[in-house]
């Protein structure tokens, strides 16, 4: 068993898929061999509310649920979501961060103002020590599927943490339904290529 | 062979291997992902019933019968079904009956915090606590061979994280197929609870708790772990796991079954250490027995009895009382101002959205229930005025129209919601000369808990082809006589209908059919704003959608946004181009 360990958290909009993306992500931890546990949450906050999924891979796993300032990876599937979350990263952690922005309802009706992207920028890149933006979104519509960015997005992901990719298509193909299986795979790979 | 299984799909595993042969439950977060799973194993018998009391009924009568049932219920459902759970504790079973209710510590989706540890007590039967999936598997077999051992229903508590965490288990072996049953067992003396009949079981129930106590003595899944002395914790459920990541060192008694507990073996770990804590999520239901023992302990006083208690608090509180060395700090990350609020949102497409903007354009008073609908009662619609239970609201109103308020009023409830509890009280209004109008918003699904069927649907969770319910139907039959069916989409006839009603004199019911979206699965292709026709009045915005957003463009009168609209959300429901007061909303074909 491998004796080192990764703490991941995805924080995004209800809808985004950020459950499908965990379950991937906590499927490779076990294939590679660690005590993996994942923590999601379910419910009424799916209707487009403020997500977030925490996953491990150790050689042994207590809590399902990560600490502040203590993660290793934030993967942000939205600006303001990731920004919302950017307290769970560690200074030397890594925040992948889709260029995706989605107007909660207290922006379109007016009573806030979405931040601007140079400034979330400011505070991610003060917050870890790496800070990648991945074009997960646009690459998705690019293959006629919005929907398939998380995908993209674990692309980036697996190729940043350098593991096998072969594992990772394996997941994919056990947990994605066949009919958009090949769009999936894709994804993947156009993810792998948007981190050089 | 091992699988990364969440907390509910390895209760549902457990129920298969434990051979399992009826389940019963209402749907419910954090529970409902249970039945469901349980549903993919076809030689279980599995059905959502109309409300949890109900299911309670069935798996009663399945064991009374031989077959091995199970309930699943969130937490708040067992106030509906407790009153059928303890007459089973007096009866006891022919096969075994384990019921589970998944807790909601941090309310992620439910109306209180109550902690469903303290059932175990009142209705006297054992309570399993698992603290991983592998544990939820587990507990699901040993609490149906504790259910037949002592003659008792059990009852499995989980939690939010205990239930929506995934973890690896360990699978067990096929169960045996299930044997023939009866005739059915006619011992009245056990199974009609007659006074005369439950006044003798009752003592039997009071020897069955100190018999279970003696068991738990030597039950596997109450351990002790022996680390350093000088601190030694008491834990059970996932707060065991949250206390081993920040106590990696001390000494554990880790418990499986949290009532009746093992006073013998609770006595040793205490001699065992110096100092003893009990770390308990909620209410300090083990540690208010364990100090009846004259145990000292710590609990309560440093453990807050409201939310989550995760690992992080732990280290704070731990800390702060000097019980861990402070660890090392990063400096904590400040941002100017608040970020804005993302809270749920009706979807683009929703048929509530209708009713929603009329009842915050005409200022009615409104009694909310339990759905997706409650999210009426965030911005823009701020459109009901009250929520408490499922089905409370056509009793509520009941009697605000019994208070001479100087305005009508309105309920609010889902079709799935009018089944559970809503047909007694709208009985009740019919019966007393009741006043308001009941708006059942029947959207053909029970949307918020993820689509479960119901009787207004003609399937079931097996996936059998059913007769399906007719709602106007059944509020005919029940005695009211204004009764209006509107498609929730048309804005027009729904003010139309919801006038007609609120000026009626006695109970009125406004029927606002239009299915889910989920169900529906028939997006039409997304509108359009012409911006030079929109004066940026906002009108739209109070539809609440999703969809439509702001642009950058400005009325140059108003220094307001104008509208836009976000072609992938739009579905095409065309809401907001009814309400739209200028027509600068449009269909993409009329462009």
């Amino acid at each position: 068993m491998p004796e080192n360990s990764f703490k991941f958290l995805i924080a995004g909009v209800g809808g985004q898929g950020t459950v499908l993306a965990s379950d991937i992500l906590a499927e490779v931890g076990i294939r590679l061999g660690y005590d993996t546990k994942k923590s999601d949450i379910l419910g009424l906050a799916v209707r487009g509310g403020s997500v977030v999924s925490h996953i491990q891979w150790a050689p042994k796993v207590h809590s399902p649920v990560l600490d502040e300032y203590d993660v290793d990876y934030l993967i942000g599937f939205e600006w303001l979501e990731t920004l919302r979350r950017v307290t769970y990263i560690k200074p030397e952690g890594f925040i992948l961060a889709n260029d995706c922005r989605i107007d909660p309802m207290t922006v379109t009706s007016g009573q806030a103002d979405y931040p601007a992207k140079e400034s979330i920028m400011d505070d991610l890149n003060n917050a870890a020590a790496h800070v990648r933006i991945i074009t997960g979104t646009q690459t998705a519509l690019d293959l006629g599927n919005v929907l398939c960015f998380n995908i993209v997005v674990l692309g980036g992901l697996s190729k940043i943490l350098g593991n096998e990719p072969d594992i990772w298509r394996d997941v994919i193909k056990d947990r994605v339904p066949s009919k958009i299986l090949e769009l999936n795979l894709t994804a993947y790979e156009k993810g792998r290529d948007l981190i050089k | 062979m091992r699988a990364l299984l969440s907390g509910n799909e390895a209760i549902a595993r457990g129920a298969y291997e434990a051979g399992i042969e009826v389940a019963a439950g209402y749907p419910g977060t954090p529970s409902s992902e249970i039945l469901e799973n349980v549903s993919s194993y076809k030689n279980i018998y599995s059905e959502w019933s109309v409300n949890e009391k109900v299911a309670m009924d069935a798996a009663a009568g399945a064991a009374y019968s031989g077959r091995r049932a199970l309930v699943t219920t969130k937490q708040v459902g067992m106030n509906v079904l407790s009153d059928s759970l303890f007459y089973t504790a007096y009866t006891g079973l022919e096969a075994g009956l384990v019921v589970v209710t998944a807790d909601d510590p941090g309310m992620f989706s439910s109306q209180n915090e109550q902690d469903n540890r303290h059932y175990a007590k009142l209705g006297k039967f054992p309570l399993l606590e698992p603290a991983d999936s592998q544990e939820c598997k587990d507990l699901i077999i040993k609490g149906i061979e504790i259910s037949e051992q002592f003659d008792t229903p059990v009852v499995v508590r989980t939690t939010m994280r205990t239930s929506h965490s995934k973890s690896v288990v360990e699978l067990g072996g096929d169960p045996a197929p299930p044997g023939d049953v009866g005739p059915f067992t006619r011992n009245m003396q056990k199974y009609n609870c007659m006074c005369l009949w439950s006044k003798k079981r009752h003592p039997v129930l009071e020897q069955r708790l100190l018999d279970l106590a003696e068991f738990a003595e030597t039950y596997p899944y109450n351990r002790i772990h022996w680390g350093d002395r000088s601190l030694g914790i008491i834990a059970s459920g996932v707060v065991y796991e949250y206390a081993r990541q920040v106590f990696p060192k001390a000494s554990f008694l880790k418990l499986g079954m949290v009532y009746p507990l093992p006073g013998k073996k609770i006595r040793q770990f205490a001699d065992g250490v110096e100092k003893l804590l009990i770390i308990e999520e909620l209410d300090p239901f083990i540690e208010e027995q364990v100090r009846a023992m004259g145990i000292d302990a710590v609990g309560k006083e440093i453990f807050p009895p409201c939310d989550e208690l995760l690992p992080q608090t732990l280290q704070e509180i731990a800390e702060k009382h000097s019980l861990l060395p402070p660890k090392k700090k990063t400096p904590p990350i400040t941002r100017d101002g608040d970020l804005p609020g993302r809270s749920p949102v009706l979807c683009a497409g929703c048929p509530h959205r209708s009713t929603f903007y009329l009842l915050n354009k005409m200022k009615l008073a409104v009694a909310g229930d339990i759905g997706c609908y409650n999210l009426g009662t965030l911005p823009p619609f701020n459109a009901q005025h009250t929520m408490g239970s499922m089905g409370a609201s056509i009793g509520v109103l009941h009697g605000m129209g019994k208070s001479d308020l100087p305005e009508p009023a309105v309920c609010t409830i889902g079709d799935g919601t009018f089944f559970h509890a809503g047909i007694p009280p709208l009985l009740n209004m019919v019966h007393n000369h009741g006043k308001g109008t009941v708006i059942i918003m029947d959207n053909s699904t029970t949307a918020m808990t993820g689509h479960q069927d119901h009787p207004g649907n003609n399937y079931t969770l097996m996936g059998k082809p059913t007769r399906e319910v007719d709602i106007e139907n059944i509020v005919r039959a029940l005695g009211v006589e204004k009764v209006i069916s509107v498609d929730a989409f048309n804005v027009k006839a729904m003010g139309k209908a919801l006038k007609e009603c609120t000026a009626c004199e006695g109970t009125a019911v406004l029927i606002a059919k239009g299915p889910c979206v989920f169900i529906s699965r028939n997006p039409q292709p997304a509108y359009t704003v012409d911006a030079d026709m929109c004066v940026a009045c906002g009108t739209c915005a109070k539809a609440g959608c999703p969809a439509t957003i702001k642009i950058d463009e400005i009325n140059p009168k108003t220094k307001m946004k104008k509208a836009g609209i976000d072609p992938v959300l739009c579905i095409g429901c065309d809401i907001c181009r009814q309400v739209c007061p200028t027509g600068a909303i449009q269909k993409p074909e009329e462009r």
